[in-house]
Formats: C-alpha cells, sequence, structure tokens
C-alpha cells in the first residue's frame, strides 16, 4: 500500500512524515511523529483525549485523515510549554491537583488552551461547557475547572 | 477538613506539593501502556464473537494467514488447556475468558487473534478469520439466569453454599448468607416496616485508556511484557497461568496507567501479545479499541435486590431482611460475597438475614469495581433508611446516627469494630452549612452513607539513599492516583529530609519485592507501612553509623530532623548527606528493604449529601450542590485524598443518572461508545465539596485508612433521595434516567 508524503509545522517545527491514505492524525502523530503525548481514549470522537489545536481550532486527532493536514499548523500537548517554560495551564493544573491518572490531560490542556486563546476570562459555566468534550474518570472535574480558573486569571495579569 | 485528632506536628504528610510524576504527564512525556513503541514491532487484532452465547463448530485461518504482512494466528490451540493439567477452577475461567474454548459465553468474547506489520493489516486479516458457530439460547439478567429451566452457561456448574448439594447444575454459582437474632421478632417489634425492590443494570469502570499490552518474547522462552495494569505482579502471575509458564521467565514492566478503578486487575490481551510474539518471532503490540474495552472487559453487576427493613417509632432498627442477586458475567465471580458483607456494615441491627447469589450470564465476566458490590447494595439499604426516617418523621442523618456502628459495634459481617469514624462523617454533614440551606423550586435534598473495608495484602518496598543524601524509594504499586506522593511525603517525614529530595519509582518485576495489585485502597497503607518501615531500618542504620563515627553507645545517638544528634549535644550534628557522602568508610551503600502482610486495616465510612433539581417537563436530574465526607484516617497527601473522594462522587453520579449497559434480545451490547455510554462530563457536575474527616486508624504508623474506593458506595441512594424530596417519586431502578423519571412523574399525575 503507498504512503502519501505529508508536510505540515507541528509544533513549530516544520515536520514531513508518511501516512497511508486511510491513517487518521491521531495515529500518525503517534506513530509516524512520535508524539504520543496525544493519547487514544476512543477513536470515535467521544472522549477529547487526542484533541490537538489544527489551524488554532480545538480538534480530536481521531476524526482528521492524516492527508488532511498537508500545510497545516499543528500544536501539541509537547509543544505546549514555551521551551522550559510551563504554559500558566500546565503549571496550575500541577499545583491544583487537576491530574490523577493523567491520560485525559493532555486533551483537557489543549482543550482548555483553545478556550482561554479565545476567551480570556470565561464563568465556571463556559469552562464546564468548553471542557465537556473532554472525558475525565478520575477527578469528577472539580479541580480541573479550578485549575483553569487559576490560569485564566494569572494569563489575565500577566 | 474536619480534624478529629491534632496532626502531630508532621513536617511533610498533609501537605501539598506538586507530584513526583506531574510534570511528565503535563508535557506528554509519561509512557502509558499504548505509548511504547519496540523496534521490528508487529500489531495484533483479537477476533472476537458476535453471539452472546453459541458453540465454536470451527475455525478456519488459512485466508488471514496467507494475507499480506501476516506474521502469527493464535486461537485456544495455541494454548495450554487447563482443565486437562489440574488448573484450578479459578485458572480454567481466567484462561477460558482471555480465549474462548469450544464455547463462547458472551459478544466479544476472544476467538482469535493474530499479529502483522501494520495496524491495517491485522485489522483485514482478523476479519478474514472465519469462524463457524452453532448459536445457542442466552440468559442476560439474574432473573432470566435463574428461570426453571434456563439455558445453562457451564453443564458443571452446582450452586456451592447449599446443603445438600443440588440435584441439578444451573447458572447459580454460589449463595452467601449473613444473618444474626429472630427476623420475626424483629419485625414484630418494628412500628414501621418497608420492603422495597431494585435493580441495577451493569455499569463500566469507563477509564479512559484502553487495555494495552506490548510483548517481546525472546526464544529462550522468556518475555518481556509492557502494559498498564494495577498490578503487574498479577500480570505476571496469571499470564503465566494461562501460557502454562513459570512467573519466573516473563518480566512485566508496569507502564503508566490511565485509570483501573479495579478494572485493570484483569488480564485480558497480555497471554495473547506473548503468544504472537513468540510465534511470530518479533515484538507485538495489542490495543483494544474504546468498543472491544465495553464489550470485553470488566463491568460490574447488574443486580436485583430487595431489602425489608423495620424501625421503632423512636428511631431503632429492628431487623433487616436482605436478598441480593448479583450478575457474574459469564464466569463465576461476582462481588455479591462483598455485597452481603458491606449492605447492612454502617448499622447495628440485632436482627437480620442477608442471603446473596452469584449468577453467570451471557455478558462480559465482571471485574472489580471501586468498593466492589457495595454500592448497589447501598442504594437499596440507603433509601429504604431514608424512607423509614421519613416515615416517623425523624432526620435521615439522627436515624443514621441512632443506629450507627461505633468502636466495638459487632460488624453485620462478622469481627468487632476497632476504632471507626462513621459517626464523625454523619455530624460533618450534619454540621455542614448545605445541609440547612433553602431550597428553590423543584430541588430537593437526600443524605446517603457508605462502608468500605479497604484492603491491606503483601506489599514490598526499597530505600536508596544516594551518594549526596537524597533518597530514591523504590516500589512495586502501580501508582493510579497520587500514591507515589504519598509515599515520597511518609519517606520525607521518617528520613527528616525534603520531599523534593525524594524519587519515588514503580519498578518492574525484576527489580523490588513482591507487591499485590493496587486495589482495596490499600497502596498509602499497605506499600506506605513498607516505605515507612525501610526508612526506620535506614535511620537505625544511620544512628549506628554516627555512633561508630563519634565513638559511642548507638543509644546515646538519636534521628531527629534529618540528622544524626547526640542525645547530650556533645557532638556536631551529622546530617544525611555527611552520612552518605562518607558510607564507604562506615559500612558501605545506605540501604534497606521491607516487605510485609499489612495488618491492622482501617475500614472507611462516607456520608454524603446531594442537592438536585428535576426538570418536571423532561425528567431531567441536574446535580446542583454535593457534599462528601470521609474518614481518610490520616490523609497523607490531602489533595488527591480529595480528588479520590470527588472522583467516587462523579462516577456514582453517572451510575445514578445515566449510565448503563443496553443489550438487544440477541444478546449485544448496543451502547458501547462513549457517545451512547454517557459518561458524566464537566458540564454535567458542579463543583464536588468535600470534608476530610480524620480518625486515625490506630495500627497504621500515620493512621492511614484508604482513601479510594468508598467514595462511589453512598452517591445513587444519595441522588435517589434528593428526587425523592425534589419530586415526591420513589425511583427503585438505576439509571434513574429521564424517562423513567418522566414515567413515574406521569404515574405519580395520574
Amino acid at each position: 500500500m503507498s504512503r502519501r508524503h505529508i508536510t505540515a509545522t507541528i509544533n513549530g517545527d516544520e515536520v514531513d512524515f508518511l501516512a497511508e491514505e486511510g491513517s487518521s492524525l491521531l495515529n500518525a502523530l503517534r506513530d509516524e511523529v512520535g508524539l504520543t503525548g496525544v493519547k487514544e481514549g476512543c477513536g470515535t470522537g467521544d472522549c477529547g483525549s487526542c484533541s490537538v489545536l489544527l489551524n488554532d481550532y480545538l480538534t480530536c486527532a481521531c476524526l482528521v485523515f492524516a492527508p488532511e493536514v498537508e500545510g497545516g499548523t499543528i500544536v501539541t500537548v509537547e509543544g505546549l510549554a514555551n521551551g522550559g517554560e510551563l504554559h500558566p495551564l500546565q503549571q496550575c493544573f500541577l499545583e491544583g491537583a487537576a491530574l490523577q491518572c493523567g491520560i485525559c490531560t493532555p486533551g483537557f490542556l489543549m482543550a482548555a488552551k483553545a478556550l482561554l486563546d479565545r476567551n480570556p476570562n470565561p464563568t465556571e459555566t463556559e469552562i464546564r461547557y468548553a471542557l465537556a468534550g473532554n472525558l475525565c474518570r478520575c477527578t469528577g472535574y472539580d479541580k480541573i475547572v479550578r485549575a483553569v480558573q487559576e490560569a485564566a486569571s494569572q494569563i489575565r495579569e500577566a | 477538613m474536619a480534624v478529629i485528632e491534632e496532626n502531630p506536628g508532621y513536617k511533610w504528610v498533609g501537605t501539598r506539593p506538586i507530584r513526583p510524576d506531574g510534570l511528565e504527564k503535563i508535557t506528554g512525556k509519561a509512557q502509558f501502556g499504548a505509548d511504547s513503541i519496540l523496534p521490528g514491532m508487529l500489531y495484533g487484532s483479537v477476533v472476537r464473537s458476535p453471539h452472546a452465547h453459541a458453540r465454536i463448530l470451527s475455525i478456519d485461518m488459512s485466508v488471514a494467514k496467507s494475507m499480506p504482512g501476516v506474521k502469527a494466528v493464535i486461537t485456544s490451540a495455541d494454548f495450554p488447556d487447563l482443565a486437562l493439567n489440574g488448573g484450578s477452577a479459578g485458572d480454567i475461567d481466567m484462561s477460558n475468558n482471555v480465549m474462548a474454548r469450544a464455547k463462547v459465553l458472551y459478544e466479544g468474547h476472544v476467538v482469535a487473534a493474530v499479529a502483522a506489520n501494520t495496524r491495517e493489516q491485522a485489522k483485514a486479516a482478523a476479519d478474514a478469520v472465519i469462524v463457524n458457530y452453532e448459536v445457542l439460547p442466552h440468559v442476560l439478567t439474574v432473573d432470566e439466569a435463574m428461570a426453571d429451566n434456563a439455558p445453562l452457561l457451564h453443564d458443571g456448574m452446582y450452586t456451592k453454599g447449599i446443603d445438600p448439594k443440588p440435584e441439578k447444575p444451573s447458572n447459580v454459582a454460589s449463595r452467601v448468607v449473613h444473618e444474626r437474632g429472630d427476623l420475626d421478632k424483629g419485625f414484630a417489634e418494628a412500628d414501621l416496616v418497608i420492603e422495597r425492590e431494585y435493580t441495577t443494570k451493569p455499569v463500566h469502570q469507563g477509564y479512559i485508556e484502553p487495555h494495552a499490552a506490548v510483548a517481546d518474547a525472546n526464544s529462550d522462552g522468556r518475555a518481556h511484557i509492557w502494559c498498564s495494569s494495577q498490578g503487574h505482579f498479577q500480570m505476571r502471575a496469571h499470564t503465566a497461568t494461562v501460557l502454562g509458564v513459570s512467573p519466573g521467565t516473563i518480566k512485566v514492566t508496569a507502564a503508566e496507567i490511565g485509570g483501573g478503578f479495579g478494572g485493570k486487575t484483569v488480564v485480558y490481551l497480555e497471554p495473547l501479545a506473548v503468544r504472537l510474539s513468540q510465534r511470530a518471532g518479533r515484538p507485538v503490540k495489542l490495543v483494544m479499541d474504546r468498543d472491544e474495552v465495553f464489550r470485553a472487559s470488566g463491568p460490574t453487576s447488574g443486580t436485583r435486590i430487595k431489602v425489608k427493613m423495620g424501625v421503632t417509632n423512636e428511631g431503632q432498627l429492628t431487623a433487616a431482611d436482605v436478598w441480593m442477586g448479583y450478575e457474574a458475567g459469564a464466569f463465576s465471580g461476582s462481588p455479591v460475597g462483598a455485597a452481603g458483607m458491606t449492605v447492612i456494615a454502617c448499622y447495628d441491627i440485632p436482627n437480620f438475614f442477608v442471603e446473596g447469589f452469584d449468577v453467570v450470564v451471557n455478558k462480559p465476566r465482571v471485574a472489580a469495581y471501586r468498593a466492589p458490590g457495595a454500592p448497589m447494595a447501598a442504594f437499596a439499604v440507603e433509601t429504604v433508611m431514608d424512607e423509614l426516617a421519613r416515615g416517623i418523621n425523624i432526620d435521615p442523618i439522627d436515624l443514621r446516627l441512632q443506629n450507627a456502628v461505633v468502636e466495638g459495634t459487632q460488624a453485620s459481617y462478622g469481627p468487632k469494630f476497632p476504632r471507626i469514624g462513621f459517626v464523625e462523617t454523619l455530624e460533618a454533614i450534619k454540621n455542614h452549612p448545605q445541609y440547612t440551606a433553602e431550597l428553590g423550586p423543584n430541588q430537593g435534598r437526600g443524605v446517603a452513607a457508605g462502608f468500605w473495608f479497604n484492603a491491606g495484602m503483601n506489599s514490598s518496598a526499597t530505600v536508596h539513599i544516594n551518594e549526596n543524601g537524597t533518597a530514591t524509594v523504590v516500589v512495586g504499586s502501580p501508582d493510579i492516583g497520587g500514591s507515589r506522593q504519598s509515599m515520597a511525603l511518609m519517606a520525607a517525614e521518617e528520613l527528616g529530609i525534603s520531599y523534593e529530595n525524594i524519587k519515588p519509582v514503580v519498578a518492574d518485576t525484576e527489580t523490588v519485592g513482591f507487591n499485590d495489585v493496587t486495589g482495596g485502597s490499600r497502596v498509602t497503607l499497605a506499600t506506605g507501612a513498607a516505605v515507612v518501615d525501610a526508612c526506620r531500618v535506614i535511620t537505625a542504620d544511620l544512628r549506628a553509623r554516627a555512633a561508630k563515627t563519634w565513638d559511642v553507645e548507638i543509644d546515646d545517638v538519636e534521628w531527629v530532623d534529618g540528622q544524626a544528634q547526640h542525645v547530650d549535644g556533645s557532638q556536631p550534628p551529622l546530617s544525611l548527606a555527611d552520612l552518605a557522602g562518607k558510607s564507604g568508610r562506615t559500612g558501605g551503600p545506605i540501604s534497606a528493604t521491607a516487605s510485609l502482610n499489612a495488618r491492622g486495616v482501617g475500614a472507611a465510612f462516607s456520608t454524603q449529601l446531594c442537592d438536585v433539581e428535576v426538570d418536571p417537563e423532561t425528567g431531567i436530574t441536574r446535580v446542583i450542590r454535593y457534599v462528601s465526607a470521609q474518614d481518610a484516617g490520616r490523609a497523607i497527601s490531602p489533595a488527591y485524598v480529595e480528588g479520590q473522594m470527588q472522583g467516587g462522587v462523579a462516577q456514582g453520579i453517572g451510575w445514578a443518572l445515566n449510565e448503563e449497559y443496553i443489550h438487544n434480545s440477541s444478546g449485544v451490547m448496543e451502547n458501547a461508545s462513549f457517545l451512547d455510554y454517557r459518561i458524566p462530563v464537566a458540564s454535567d457536575l458542579p463543583m464536588i465539596d468535600t470534608v476530610i474527616v480524620e480518625v486515625p486508624n490506630p495500627a497504621h504508623p500515620y493512621g492511614v485508612r484508604g482513601v479510594g474506593e468508598v467514595g462511589i458506595v453512598p452517591p445513587m441512594a444519595a441522588v435517589a433521595n434528593a428526587i425523592s424530596d425534589a419530586a415526591g417519586v420513589r425511583m427503585k431502578d438505576l439509571p434513574m434516567s429521564p424517562v423513567k423519571l418522566l414515567e413515574a412523574l406521569n404515574e405519580k399525575g395520574k
């Protein structure tokens, strides 16, 4: 089976990789690019564990064919920190104990980033609805919502 | 936090530093089960039964074998038949669940597996395996399975626990009974008797990470497995049993685990991956799809439960009569035993009869799920308690306080309770401002309580002091919710050094002593005790080294604040770094190992308060406020104790309102996705307030009880009682979905 050559900007770098026509972006990122921080929880767009920013839009990588990202821009959890400096969301998740097992955390961080990028001062309800596409089975969401509130506050004050 | 006994001046225990494994998890570096990629690795795919119950007539692998990239195909013929080798009944069931032999017993039951160069090739080959079945009649519920002339799953199943042994086989694997006093006398003394019947559906643990395993088998018979589990020693043992080899030939490395809640104590993929790797001579990765997770890994039991309880007008419980049927899935082993022990364990009831049945049905074999068996039983008893309280016009918490078990009470399941904190959790809720907050229209309030034993079992730990006085704490308990932080906090307290100078590690099966599974809320208690023991060996060693350095008796040396001090202050103190740097002159490297079978397990109680709002137009219930009070014994790591409490509540709310396995009349699951099996999302829930009650467990060095499980026991009854308060209807079947609630409201309106 022939594989397509794909070029995209991933976490700030131009990256090229090969993928089957029918391969999902999720499998391509994990298997071909080595970004295993992008997690698979369902493969059907229901859990949000594979959330990435594709051309600035929050996207489930499992719902996109890899060839569709040709020429596009992708940010994954691996690209969230600025070098050694954590994104405020990452710092607030750590300090607020907003993760237990951690499998959903990359997706939540990306979904929260997508929210704060467009709305730096969300209400609790807005946070809850913005994160409703991401499943967490460990935390009951309490500490996640609080961490996003705290990060939003820090970003606004920065 | 409700502090019952003051923290005796701990420096680290009870603080909230950043968890040791946090950075890897928020940057995407943490390696979970599916993240291992080995050179030359193949991908596996599994062939599963489309039928709930069928005889396997033939399996034709010839087409699959010849397809591009296919390197190995296996069926039950590739595994030893443990029934012919003197295997125990439990081992035979385990083996037959990993790979069906002769019959498939549920939709999703494995019949074959393949490995190929790519995942697409593996999937195509799996689809090309031809299996001929003779479809058999099936049973899906306790009622169907216990009916006269029901189709049998296992021809040789004769109910245990009935004397004399039944003459005919059945689908009832066993019967358990707990009884005390005189039931008739007890009900005769009651002024009010309530009798109700309940049903609950199978629900899944719903961990977000699907089961995953990578195996690399060598030609010398040894194999290395990387997998996500709640116990890599158990994965090793069970894989070895299914493969018919010695556990010592298998090494298991614990990946980070993406949730388990009891469901990752079971071996599914590991033996298949090893056998495929042996056949192919290459490493093999197997990962379940979400669909497979639902169809073939452990939900917990669907149940039918009948409860009859009596109370006097003064609020004294007089009798309880409980009947419980628990679905086991395809093989015996439902948690009905624990259900029977926990169902009335919160209360001191003089007369009771509790009878439970373990019933096999054509559904996936149940696995442990957070306080296995207790939540459904509590749903029944705690809603009857609410009706009793309202019936005699007494506050529901007061009714519970009046009958609560305390230190010295003979538990319904046998032993006398040591020091416990049930009353303290009830009082914490009664004193919480939400208990008396005003309710709006269509809103209601419910309370419920729960009990869980907690577990001890076997643990090992090794502590190494590095040359600069920092420490490595090596454990063999997979960290599912922050236990590495608890280990580091206790080690910091013992060694007297900074938490940041301690690195906790979960080691593989060849580099740390044996550990039982991460389950039963036992890791902070038992593995924590092993860490504390190892640290105490080290501090004794450090005192001896200081004594040697100073040429004094060891009794003249104390270990205080991370340094050796002479009792009369006559020597300049020696820090851990000083002693570690010169360890070569005082006996060599500083290291200690402790292994133990934990004693003095501390029982856990939780009382919870739920406010709901019911929409009478749609039947939708929204939980609007929630408070959980739980006795942690001592919260080593309070942030993660709160996390356990909140997570248990959220799962319980899902169980109460949304979650259920839906099977069609053919026995096929119809909602095997996170779209159709709807677990709570952020917009479904309010903040979940927590009150950590600390009644220290006297048998643990830091008073730990274990906090992982009991939080899921009360929520279904708390929600049901709140719905009753809001809408005036008693919901007796889970989930309390909008459709069911609307029907109940319409029925009430007639």
